[in-house]
């Protein structure tokens, strides 16, 4: 790898998020916005100081656990996008064990349980997908889309029934978490624990697929199954590890989410994390340490959603509209990586194949 | 390679900062700099309230979904444009959309550090426990006011206060004439979850109805969720099938239910705002918030240096058609004078304060006592707002 | 309107009529977006993004149904909107390394975004909706006339079924379409270009998923508002795999899954109370049984395009 190529994987990122910027000022500008007034207020909200930057953290803390559920699969070769699925059973199961053990144990027990319990539910959720994939052929992708409608199908019905807490009114909700057993904020932020599992997470998930033999074989496996499978390998149970480990992560983002944020399990478990931790996974081209970062782009521009309303008039669409230009240039900027003349290497010291591929081929 | 991404995400925010203080500084004033820096000085310091003179006050609103939403979100930004329309010193702040999550904190947050807001209102009732709750305890300088959550003295912060209005004196109303436009008095309610407002609702329409025509009924359809077009307009046409005459909703916006209505030659009154323009032949009348004049009636108190924290403004503020909630839809064409009279008998009953919905020795649709005979309950009381059961006349769960 | 006409009561009768009513209401959305995925996946590209295009299409219709009044240069708008999104969806998607699954991704809360934003002022006005086509008036009663008023969106879609089957059995481009699908390395050889098949193919496909929206903004619920669609979008991926990318299933799967969300509403309506929200799953359980028991390792599933998933 020569300094070009650094140079590369450094500038296309940033040109894209650039780029996104300058065409959603550029669509600012037509809907009677200052671009640059917006692109200030942005900066402001998001990264402006240490306690507005806590506002981006706070919501980069679910993306980074979510994404996982579908960057580990993908270097599989899965396309997995059951986070949001998994995050819901995985917040239901945390419930119900809080709720099983209340106050028997010490919190630090009972929280640990619980994390256990939403991993191993988000797991087999999602292991479940793996294992249809490997052994009935069932499109992953597919599958994992039905379980999230049938997972928020769940939460619904127990919620509104079956665990339905008869205190929580207009809000159907199960009964609360015990108040010591919550997860509480890091000292000196209003940053939940959250946001360090899924540092850790993260973390775990690069050390794994990078620098062991496990992730070593996962990779071979998702490069070309049936060079895997001749020299050994076993792809079954690699598929249904590897996406039972992605559904935990999705799981522990559940338990999350109720332990420290909503203190019971109810419908807003489902507001959207799951599909936006996949495109987090995907911006960041599957990479663990990526994602990390990806989420806190995303949680910068959820965060700055509410300043276009207040400081601009700007409806509350206009996030969605940024979020989605920066996510459509981000993927497109994957494309260009060794056809920009820039960046290609000499001829003389770069290996054979460096001509640019006219159509699409496989990587 | 793609491991180095983390290097230029970082560089990536040099690159901005940069971007930032020097090609936005400038600019950055125009475009963000509409805090006035009076306030933010005294959100910091903690001082009280302000009162007296035109000093002015950020007043911030959020809502849970769209602002023109035809329903809900929409009665409650309607009274907040009319609030600000209506006294200049009130810088209105609004956020639409935000969910009942950490981002509703941080949204309360930005307002209060950064617009420097000295009176919120967060209108979902999802945003009370635990987000509100957190909120006003970090800030009891600021006055939370939330719609329709219950406020327990002693174990929430004193700095929160709770209105909403009983819109089921209007629902019961409605359900008299409903009752008597039809012919056969089957009536249809579409609601969204079986919560105590919705069965409130359901039960005080029914109630109407049945004060009226004895025999009277209520078919009940849950879509499930508070937006569900689709859902909502099946339930419509089932209940048509089933010879249903008069439907009305608990839904967020109730748009759908009377156009389908209308479609299908049936009759409607109407939920959350005036509908008529939407069924303009089956419109009968309609429950409509007015939180115009509750808000006005708030912040004038407020300007006169009144706070929830010093007990000036009650911590519960509950109010019907008496108070000025809530109020009816004039009576559609469809409506017959009998049908006109009788609710407006018992409009004036509310409005003298002598009418009591739920009275002693009513039975559910299971047949059972759930309020003991002789023990009338009040509008006021807290007990009608755990509702867990649909009175006698209610076909459905 | 004088009094209702007096009221008939169906009973039991009403739960099959609220279905078969509902099958040709609800499962009009269902058929074009469904007939344009499967253009789009036998091209072998998944378009996950028709959710945003059914809200833009949605917005779209009723927005220009409303500003000229006529509901029909609205559903030509809807289609127009869908296919400036397929253009993009399809361009983008094809370069190398960009997964079709993550832009369909991005571009739902891309065309969400747009739709919702260039939508707020079509609320609160009523537009013009379509026409529908009266065949039940041989009956007496109105339940029955009310179900029998069909769309013609809905003849439309049921007429264009058969002719994309005939279209990808008998015709040349039929063929390469299924050839790029297939196998695109074949294709190639033949001489085809990968980009213009697929790029034709995406576009085709969000353009009859535009209109599946102006069918929901213009005829049935008949209005616009952010909460339109519900995921109908991203349903209709799972549907085109449920009727094993053949049009003509893809018809019967509408339908069903068009009446499966009737039957919660209508099931309460007689009074079964317990459990709308497993009936509201209904439809995809049914799929993950169905693909569960009609998929194996060892064949590939008939119909399946050979290119679908990879990075071909």
């Amino acid at each position: 790898m020569n300094w070009r190529r650094t140079l590369e994987s450094i500038c296309l990122p940033v040109g894209a998020i650039l780029a996104g910027l300058v065409l959603f000022g550029i669509f600012c500008s037509l809907v009677g916005a200052n671009p640059f007034g917006v692109f200030g207020s942005i900066w402001k909200a998001a990264f402006g100081s240490w306690s507005t930057f806590q506002n981006t953290l706070i919501r980069a803390a679910p993306l980074m656990l979510s994404s996982l559920c579908t960057a580990l699969p993908a270097r599989l070769g899965l396309v997995i996008i059951g986070n949001e699925g998994a995050l819901v059973v995985g917040g239901l199961a945390a419930v119900s064990m809080g709720l099983a053990i209340g106050t028997s144990l010490p919190p630090v027990g009972v929280q640990a349980l619980m994390a256990i319990a939403g991993m191993v539910a988000g797991g087999i959720w999602i292991g479940a997908a793996g294992a249809l994939r490997h052994y009935r052929a069932v499109n992953e992708t597919i599958s994992s889309l039905l379980l999230n409608y049938i997972a928020i199908a769940l939460l619904n019905h127990l919620v509104g029934g079956p665990m339905r807490d008869p205190n929580s009114l207009n809000k159907p909700s199960t009964a609360p978490l015990d108040a010591v057993n919550m997860l509480t904020n890091m000292p000196g932020t209003r940053v939940h624990w959250g946001l360090l599992f899924g540092l850790i997470a993260c973390v775990l998930a690069y050390f794994l697929i990078q620098r062991t033999t496990f992730g070593f074989a996962a990779r071979t496996a998702g490069g070309n199954i049936r060079a895997a499978r001749i020299a050994g390998l076993p792809v079954g149970k690699l598929t249904i590890i590897v996406c039972a480990l992605a559904g935990a992560c999705a799981g522990l983002a559940g338990m999350v989410e109720v332990a420290a944020v909503q203190g019971a399990a109810n419908e807003s478990l489902n507001v959207g994390y799951g599909y936006g931790g996949i495109l987090v996974a995907f911006a960041a081209r599957h990479n663990p340490l990526g994602a990390v970062l990806v989420s806190l782009l995303v949680g910068g521009i959820l965060a700055s959603g509410g300043i276009l309303q207040r400081s601009h008039n700007l409806p509350d669409a206009t996030v969605l509209v940024f979020e989605g230009l920066v996510f459509l240039v981000v993927l497109y900027s994957d494309s260009l990586y060794g056809k920009l003349p820039f960046f290609k290497e000499k001829p003389v010291d770069a290996s054979p194949p460096a001509v640019t591929p006219k159509s699409p081929s496989p990587v | 390679m793609s491991s180095k991404k983390y290097l230029n995400l970082s560089r990536r925010q040099v690159i901005r900062g940069l971007l930032a203080t020097t090609a936005f500084g400038a600019t950055a004033k125009f475009g963000t700099g509409c805090t006035p820096s009076a306030q933010t000085t005294a959100g910091a310091g903690g001082a009280s309230p302000a009162a007296g003179g035109d000093e002015p006050m950020t007043v911030g609103f959020i809502y849970v979904g769209p602002k023109d939403d035809y329903g809900y979100n929409q009665a409650h930004a309607e009274g907040a444009k009319a609030i600000a329309d209506k006294f200049s010193w009130i810088k209105l702040v609004e956020e639409a959309s935000v969910p009942e999550t950490t981002a509703v904190a941080e949204s309360m947050r930005s307002m209060i550090d950064i617009d420097g807001a000295k009176v919120l209102f967060p209108t979902s009732f999802g945003y009370f426990d635990p987000h509100i709750l957190k909120m006003a305890a970090e800030y009891p300088d600021v006055q939370f006011f939330h719609c329709a959550g219950l406020y327990k003295e002693g174990v929430h912060p004193k700095n929160i206060g709770s209105y909403f209005g009983y819109i089921d004196e209007a629902q019961y109303v409605a359900g008299v004439t409903a009752a008597l436009t039809s012919k056969t008095a089957k009536l249809g309610f579409v609601g969204a979850k079986p919560i105590p407002q919705v069965l409130r609702n359901i039960n005080s329409f029914t109630l109407g109805a049945r004060s009226v025509k004895p025999e009277a009924t209520t078919q009940v359809i849950f879509t499930g969720d508070w937006a569900l077009p689709l859902k909502e307009a099946e339930a419509v046409n089932s209940m048509a099938d089933q010879g249903i005459e008069v439907v009305t909703c608990h839904v967020d916006s109730p748009k759908v239910v009377m156009e389908t209505a209308e479609k299908r030659n049936m009759f409607c009154t109407g939920y959350h705002a005036n509908q008529v323009a939407l069924a303009p032949k089956g419109y009968l009348t309609g429950a409509e918030w007015d939180w115009t004049s509750v808000y006005t009636r708030l912040m004038e108190d407020i300007k006169a240096g009144k706070s929830v924290q010093s007990g000036g403004i009650p911590h519960i503020l509950r109010g019907g058609l008496k108070d000025g909630f809530c109020k009816m839809s004039a009576y559609g064409a469809a409506v017959p004078a009998e049908a006109k009279q009788a609710a407006d008998a018992a409009k004036a009953k509310f409005m003298d304060g002598s009418m009591v919905i739920y009275k002693g020795g009513l039975k559910d649709n299971q047949g059972k006592e759930v309020i003991p005979t002789g023990g009338d309950l009040k509008q006021q009381d807290i007990k009608l707002e755990e509702m867990n059961y649909l009175v006698e006349g209610v076909i459905g769960s | 309107m004088t009094a209702p006409a007096a009221p008939e009561v169906l009973g039991w009768w009403g739960v099959p009529l609220a279905i078969l009513a509902g099958m040709m209401r609800g499962g009009t959305p269902f058929l074009f977006v469904s007939l344009g995925e499967c253009i789009t996946e036998k091209s072998g590209k998944i378009n996950l993004g028709l959710e945003g295009t059914l809200l833009t299409g949605a917005m779209s219709a009723y927005a220009i149904s409303y500003l000229t009044g006529s509901p029909w240069l609205g559903v030509l708008a809807a289609g127009v909107s869908g296919v400036g999104l397929g253009l993009i969806h399809g361009w983008l998607s094809q370069q190398p390394r960009v997964n079709d699954v993550a832009v369909g991704i991005a571009m739902i809360i891309f065309g969400s975004g747009i739709a919702f934003f260039l939508g707020k002022p079509f609320i609160q006005p009523s537009a013009p909706p379509l026409p529908t086509i009266h065949l039940g008036d041989w009956s007496s009663i109105p339940a029955v006339q009310a179900a029998l008023a069909i769309s013609p969106l809905f003849v439309l879609g049921v007429a264009i079924a058969p002719l994309l089957k005939w279209f990808f059995q008998s015709t040349r481009w039929g063929l390469f379409i299924r050839a790029v699908g297939d196998s695109p390395d074949a294709a190639k050889a033949m001489g085809i270009s990968i980009f213009n098949v697929r790029m034709l193919s995406v576009v085709a496909g969000s353009f009859l998923a535009g209109i599946g929206g102006a069918s929901l903004s213009l005829y049935y619920p008949g209005v616009w508002t952010e909460r339109i669609s519900s995921g109908q979008g991203l349903m209709a991926v799972a549907l085109v795999i449920f009727a094993k990318w053949n049009p003509m299933q893809c018809l019967w799967a509408s339908l069903l899954f068009g009446g499966a969300q009737a039957l919660g509403p209508a099931l309460q309506s007689v009074g079964i109370k317990e459990g709308y929200y497993l009936f509201n799953a209904a439809p995809y359980i049914l799929t993950l049984l169905i693909m569960i028991l009609t998929c194996s390792p060892k064949r590939t599933l008939t119909g399946v395009p050979g290119a679908l998933g990879t990075d071909n």
